[in-house]
């Protein structure tokens, strides 16, 4: 089944084009305010119509897809970053302290749902981009710390690794030379995952306003703003939702595609 | 199963004391004199030092952490900075909107989830398990706050079903209530249901291809027998899991559709604090969610071990 992969793919790519793009080129500028062009709908200038400062809402979109794929790309970095080095060494050490420890502390973050996480986050230190960043980041680190312990912990048991400890390598070769290449791939599929979730994340908290702050445009903000005008403006509520769930849309079936694609054996299991 | 549960509470007691202070340290480098606050710009040097004393700010952190988690097991969360009233009081008035809220929605997760779970594994491959699959899919995709606004226009806008907004309170009787809970439970239903209705298909079509199912068939049961009998119940641990797991997906996320909605829940509770510097309801609030998401899932790991004897050896 190559065809999750393809259509995951294409529209991900499209997504990431229009971000890209919009450094360069956007239909119409975002920071001249145009009110007499206020709360138009679709039309031939405005693709997808204009919000209530007159603002092209194509032209915000894809701005806006810039703070989301930057914030749930870097998320995923913290996470990669943290999760797989701790997840490496409670597998290394498997039912030391250090493991018990590793694993405590996951269980405790688990505990607090991410979205109390970005609360408390911004309630100490104010909303923005880089504490949602924060926010989304932390949740990750134990999901890539389980998942790499997990894999690790059965990684050890083949012959590849006994060998490598009777050369003389040490834990933590084995576990850079070893073990880290063959989660690769599992790593990539979750990462995948773990991206569209911070693009979800991001557009609830930016909602709610603990996200990007204003003018940096953000989906979930102009989701927000839209709220009250939805009865006679459901152009501006329904577009930037539909870029939200196009992107999750593509990101997951882009991680499923590559699920099947880089480990047939992992697609087997999750069907 | 004793000694199991022993080093489980033991550990459910360590993480709540860690959450506990983890939460307090987390608010305690937050700036800002909530008694400077109360008093407004004009307040006398001896009246803040008498309005901190009252509200028990100046000791030193162990002090005052001692006091908020030792008046906590007492059921005393301190009085709100802005309010002035008890915070237990505000927390219980909102707690009668959020968790109903996160049961009904945890309810209509359930009621559709388990259909659509076992029709698609049933009929594996099919045409009805593509859909179903592909309706989990967006499911899981849609921004359930957006989802939850086109509900708004669809039904309480154009067709005038439902309220936009608001919630009436239990003492006008249940009806109303629960109707202005319907379009929120959905919202938050939606993507648990998909994620829910995911697993209970995969879950069902590993246990159909175990040897029991397959001596069950040989024995003459049909295929639905040995699916109701013998599939379903054994399917149902990890989708037990998965429900406990939602629980507190379901009363974190109703934080952002409380404010679709605007319900006085401890969402809103939460955000009003935040913008007020009402520090104490922030602390006490996202403790109690902790609180309440930690010993759900010690009690959903209590229930699998009691039924399932063999996880009682697994950490």
């Amino acid at each position: 089944m190559r065809v999750n992969l393809w259509i995951g793919g294409v529209i991900s790519a499209i997504v990431t084009g229009a971000a890209v793009l919009s450094f360069l080129w956007v239909p119409h500028d975002i920071e001249a305010l145009n009110i007499a062009n206020k709360i138009k709908p679709p039309s031939g200038a405005h693709l997808l119509g204009t919000d209530h400062f007159g603002r092209d809402i194509l032209s915000m979109l894809m701005v806006g897809a810039r703070t989301s794929i930057a914030v749930a790309i870097v998320a995923v970095v913290i996470g990669m970053g943290l999760g797989v080095p701790l997840g490496l060494a409670a597998a290394a050490r498997t039912g030391s302290w250090l493991d018990e420890v590793i694993m405590r502390g996951n269980d405790l973050i688990f505990a607090f749902p991410s979205l109390l996480i970005a609360i408390m986050i911004t309630a100490v230190f104010g909303p923005g981009a880089v504490n949602a960043i924060i926010a989304i980041g932390i949740f990750n680190i134990p999901v890539f710390a389980r998942l790499t312990r997990g894999a690790a912990l059965s990684l050890w048991t083949r012959d590849y690794v006994l060998a490598a400890r009777v050369a003389g390598k040490g834990r933590l070769r084995i576990s850079a030379e070893h073990i880290l290449p063959n989660v690769t791939n599992l790593l990539i599929v979750q990462g995948t995952i773990q991206f569209s979730l911070g693009i979800l994340a991001e557009a609830g908290l930016s909602y709610v306003g603990l996200g990007a702050q204003p003018p940096v445009p953000s989906w979930g903000r102009m989701l927000a703003d839209s709220q009250t005008m939805i009865s006679f403006a459901p152009h501006m509520a329904l577009f930037p939702g539909l870029a939200i769930l196009l992107t999750v849309l593509g990101l997951n079936l882009m991680g499923d595609g590559l699920r099947d694609w880089l480990d047939p054996r992992l697609a087997r299991d999750a069907r | 199963m004793l000694r199991y549960a022993g080093r489980r509470i033991f550990s459910l007691v360590v993480s709540l004391w860690v959450a506990s202070v983890v939460i307090f340290l987390a608010l305690e480098v937050v700036p800002g004199d909530p008694a400077a606050y109360m008093l407004g710009l004009n307040a006398q040097e001896d009246t803040l030092n008498a309005l901190r004393e009252e509200l028990g700010l100046n000791g030193g952190p162990v002090q005052r952490y001692l006091s908020w988690t030792g008046g906590m097991l007492q059921g005393d969360f301190g009085t709100s900075y802005t309010y002035s009233t008890p915070v237990s009081e505000m927390i219980a008035d909102r707690l009668w909107v959020s968790l109903p809220l996160a049961l009904y929605a945890l309810a209509l997760s359930t009621l559709i989830a388990f259909p659509a779970g076992i029709w698609a594994a049933r009929r594996r491959g099919s045409v009805v398990d593509l859909a179903i699959m592909g309706g989990t899919q967006l499911g899981v995709a849609i921004p359930n706050f957006w989802f939850a606004m086109l509900m708004v226009l669809v039904f309480a806008i154009n067709l005038r079903w439902f309220n936009a907004g608001g919630f009436p309170g239990w003492e006008g009787g249940m009806g109303p209530a629960i109707k202005a809970l319907t379009l929120p439970a959905i919202a938050l239903a939606l993507p648990q249901a998909s994620i829910l209705a995911r697993v209970m298909r995969s879950a069902l079509l590993d246990t159909l291809g175990e040897d029991y199912i397959r001596t069950a068939r040989a024995k003459g049961l049909s295929r639905g027998q040995a699916l109701r009998r013998h599939a379903l119940r054994n399917a149902l641990v990890p989708v037990l899991t998965i429900i406990g797991l939602q629980f507190s997906f379901l009363l974190a996320g109703a934080i952002i559709i409380e404010n679709v909605f605007y319900l006085p829940g401890l969402g809103r509770l939460v955000f009003q604090a935040i913008s007020a510097r009402d520090l104490i309801v922030v602390e006490s609030v996202v403790m109690l969610l902790v609180f309440s998401v930690i010993t759900v899932n010690f009690a959903v790991d209590m229930a699998y071990a009691w039924v399932d004897p063999r996880l009682r050896g697994r950490r």
